[in-house]
């Protein structure tokens, strides 16, 4: 099980489940279809019909709104049929495995399977065990990966900032729980981004992330300066409750961005979020909803990148 | 019954023995010569003939964990690995921490008449960690050691007093050393690795943490200690400098963490789901050089059968352990011709150097002693498949691969148990 | 082996033949890629109003299932309203039908056009759906496993061209 799961026997995509091990080329060729997607989003008539009589599944075992909302969208605008599964309620507190349900599932018809769950890996199981016209698209595995986001940040900065080889990309928060930080990293490195920052309390870093390629501050004053982009992760309550952090507010004091220590990045840095934001925390609202802010272009971004994801997948 | 074996390598450990010639057994002990004509001959041309292995700690899963696998599996599966004589962790179900159950053990494993079971006492009871359990009972039940197999025990006091007990009556205590709270929620080794797979981690200083608390207590109480299934350079290296200032402790190392570290999760594999984790390539290799040095005193199996539906499972989720007693004389020979040492002393770690920690006089070719042997093909190479296990574990990272070294015969106290030619 | 014809005439024989028809309304959407440089030097020289449209028919090749997602998908850009409008739509190489059925059908999810009449600088035959073009520069024959298609070289000059079919 060595090769990568990912790709076909061509290297084609065949399964969307890490940005890490997909060459540079399959990347930017998601980045580029994407861009003709994001011209079907802003016409009329909001369809194609490339997944016309295609049903799309909706896995998720852990509660999500607003990711699962847009992969609905993204595929209804493809022409498929979507079925939303919120498994962490139904099949699964009774005890059925993972693996089970998905071959249910697989018995009524699956073409495509959008997979969160709490548990990094879940969704290479799924991917090992699906019939051969079957895709998965991780939607969110743990702390693992969120490729589908990785690719709309990419999108986002690519949209704003055209080239990659020239950045300075600085990602502030808790990296050592974010899949998102993951999945940008990979793709920032992949597409050749020269300096990848990471800022954040030591009990917010995991070990060995310098292996990652990236560099590590403790001070968000330093790890900002000069920043061409600056994303700010979601903390999650849970962190003050596990010795990891004080207080959201002695968090907001060293790692909060306000318009004051945007400043020390470029004039005209963009500041990025892949919500929902929590404001006063990671976020000062004069910043969310100021001039620099791309929070809401990256969502109308993500809809178009998810159609490129499953229309790539799906074909192959 | 007399039995010769003919021709072979004949190799024994604890003597420096490793020359060409015969093996004979009369009445279940070997001896100098047979007087008159044996019974069986067995030709052992091309083969190597030495003392059955002895794996200190391989999960039986009677009594309770009959679904994962039963005594009648995994004696089978011994005896086809060359394994004579095995210890198992008390963590049955209930745990061996009553001597009604460790007799009914012992007594169901003597009627199969395939390895030897040495059952290694709970230490306290249920494995809870709190109250002490009647360790002269057991031991007279037949335990051979204590031990808490997987479980913490989290009050220090508790650990003292355990210890300080055991020492009361020279019972030696096997123990996993691990932090409870340094590695809670871990599920592989803290690094790069885990860091790139999402994965909670278990860092190296949960290991030397406990170790250092451990090293103290046995300073202080003098009770004779083996420590569990070593995982990183650090252990090591203060499991050498204890040695050296003498102290009774001995130690040993799982057989996949001599070869594997946490690369080979690759990904997600829950087949390299295991206890300790696979660490790094660092920690592998002083495993590696460890065992060869002898810091490391044996090498066991750790043999864990888990039900293929518990390994399909994301990784987190799944249940650790490994497959391990067919695969330990292979994967042992692999381990000796990496460290490039002589076969006698590489066979010393799963025979004599085991029966030393075990406490038994098994391990050895000598006249009078009981007649376990183990004959093998060590150039012979086999695949390894679920078809090809004894064992209803078939949960191994090995599966798919060739490994070299095929048993011939195995003889229990002068009884063929198993053979295949 | 006959050569193939000049694709600048052509393109200058097809411009004096549209001449008539084009209206201060009429609007020109080129196909990628051959039929979008065709379109390009048309537009240019007929000084036709409304701004070119370009269109990529990726999201509606009735082959995805075949073949997949083309693999550069060029973006479609229509910048005027395609609702009640003559249009001229423009490919370089007509031969199953199957590109043209895919543009009309992206074309309707912009808009429902008063017509659509198709310009193409080559017939190649070989028609598999019962599609055809009102305007054509010539016919071609061209051999079973070949493609037609037009080039445009670092000057803007135009040229046909047959490739292999891989």
């Amino acid at each position: 099980m060595q090769s990568n799961p990912q790709l076909n026997e061509n290297g084609e995509l065949r399964h969307l489940l890490s940005i890490e091990g997909l060459p540079r080329d399959v990347l930017t060729g998601i980045l580029d279809t994407a861009a003709s997607f994001v011209g079907v989003t802003e016409r009329e008539v909001k369809k194609v019909p490339l997944l016309r009589g295609k049903s799309v599944f909706n896995l998720f075992f852990e509660p999500s709104t607003r990711t699962r909302t847009t992969f609905e969208i993204a595929a209804k605008r493809l022409s498929a049929d979507v079925i939303n599964l919120n498994v962490a309620v139904s099949s699964q507190t009774k005890g059925e495995s993972l693996l089970d349900t998905v071959s249910n599932l697989s018995a009524m018809q699956a073409d495509l399977f959008v997979v969160r769950h709490g548990s990094s890996g879940a969704p290479y199981l799924i991917a090992q065990h699906v019939k051969p016209h079957e895709h998965v698209i991780n939607a969110g595995d743990g702390r693992h990966a969120h490729p589908t986001q990785g690719l709309l940040d990419l999108y986002t900065i690519r949209h704003y900032k055209q080239d990659f080889g020239a950045l300075r990309v600085a990602i502030v928060g808790d990296i050592l729980h974010s899949r998102v930080a993951r999945s940008l990293i990979h793709g920032l490195t992949t597409l050749g981004t020269p300096e990848v920052r990471v800022i954040g309390p030591k009990t917010l870093l995991p070990a060995g992330v310098e292996a990652l390629g990236v560099k590590v501050f403790n001070d968000m004053r330093e790890g900002l300066l000069g920043a061409d982009v600056v994303v700010m992760l979601r903390l999650q309550n849970e962190r003050m409750r596990g010795a990891l952090l004080p207080s959201a507010q002695e968090f907001f004091k060293h790692y909060g961005l306000t318009a004051q220590k945007l400043a020390l990045a470029k004039p005209d840095a963009i500041v990025m979020h892949p919500g929902p934001m929590n404001r006063g925390v990671e976020i000062d609202s004069s910043v969310a909803d100021g001039p620099h802010s791309v929070i809401l272009p990256q969502v109308t971004f993500g809809i178009a990148v998810r159609m490129a994801v499953m229309s790539i997948v799906a074909g192959n | 019954m007399k039995i010769l074996i003919r021709n072979g390598r004949v190799i024994d450990p604890a003597s420096g023995r490793d020359a060409a010639g015969d093996l004979a057994i009369a009445d279940g002990r070997l001896c100098e010569a047979l007087s008159g004509k044996p019974d069986r001959v067995i030709d052992a041309t091309g083969l190597v003939v030495a003392p059955g292995l002895i794996d200190i700690a391989a999960r039986l899963r009677e009594p309770g964990y009959e679904y994962k696998a039963t005594l009648e599996s995994e004696m089978d599966a011994a005896v086809a690995g060359g394994v004579t004589s095995l210890a198992c962790p008390p963590d049955t179900d209930p745990p061996l921490d009553e001597p009604g159950l460790v007799d009914m053990l012992r007594r169901r494993a003597k009627v199969l008449s395939r390895a030897r079971v040495y059952p290694i006492g709970a230490l306290t009871v249920k494995l809870a960690g709190e109250r002490l359990t009647e360790m002269a009972e057991l031991a007279e039940a037949g335990c051979v050691a204590f031990s808490q197999a997987d479980e913490p025990i989290p009050d220090t006091q508790v650990l003292w007093r355990a210890l300080q007990y055991a020492a009361t009556f020279g019972f030696p205590v096997w123990l996993r050393v691990e932090d409870h709270w340094l590695a809670r929620g871990g599920v592989a080794h803290d690094g790069e690795l885990a860091t790139r797979l999402g994965l909670p981690g278990i860092p190296v200083f949960a290991e030397t943490v406990a170790l250092g608390v451990l090293l103290e207590l046995v300073r202080a109480t003098g009770t004779r200690v083996h420590l569990c299934r070593l995982s990183s350079a650090g252990a090591v290296e203060l499991v050498r400098r204890a040695k050296t200032e003498g102290l009774p402790i001995s130690c040993d190392v799982g057989i996949h963490h001599l070869h594997l570290s946490d690369l080979d999760l690759g990904y997600f594999d829950a087949h390299c789901r295991l206890v300790p984790p696979l660490r790094s390539q660092r920690d592998r290799d002083a495993l590696a050089a460890g065992l060869a040095d002898g810091t490391i005193d044996c090498v066991c199996s750790d043999h864990t059968p888990v039900d293929e539906d518990q390994k399909q499972m994301p990784f987190s989720e799944a249940e650790p352990g490994a497959t391990g007693l067919e695969l330990l004389l292979p994967l042992v020979l692999k381990w000796g011709a990496q460290q490039k040492l002589p076969l006698a002393t590489v066979l010393a770690r799963v025979t004599s150097d085991a029966a030393r920690v075990l406490g038994v006089h098994s391990g050895r070719l000598q006249a009078g002693a009981p007649a376990d042997v183990v004959v093998f093909d060590p150039d012979a190479a086999w695949r390894v498949s679920a078809e090809a296990l004894r064992s209803q574990g078939k949960n191994t990272p090995y599966i798919g691969y060739e490994l070299g070294a095929r048993v011939r015969y195995t003889l229990v106290a002068g009884n063929v148990v198993f053979e295949q030619t | 082996m006959n050569p193939l014809p000049d694709a600048e005439k052509l393109c200058a024989q097809l411009a004096a033949k549209l001449k008539p028809a084009v209206k201060p309304s009429t609007a020109m959407i080129g196909l990628y890629t051959g039929g979008v440089w065709l379109a390009e030097r048309l537009h240019a020289t007929l000084a036709i109003a409304e701004p070119l449209g370009t269109m990529d028919i990726a999201f509606y090749r009735d082959d995805y299932h075949q073949q997949g997602l083309a693999r550069d998908p060029k973006r479609t850009q229509i910048p005027f309203a395609v609702e009640g409008r003559d249009l001229l739509l423009v490919d370089d190489v007509l031969y199953t039908g199957r590109t043209v059925r895919a543009a009309m059908n992206e074309l309707f999810d912009y808009g429902r056009p008063a017509s659509i009449s198709l310009v193409v600088l080559a017939d190649r035959g070989g028609r598999e759906l019962p599609i055809c073009a009102q305007y054509c520069g010539c016919t071609v024959e061209v051999a079973k496993g070949m493609r037609l298609r037009l080039l445009r070289d670092d000057m803007g000059k135009l040229k046909l061209a047959l490739q292999d079919a891989k």
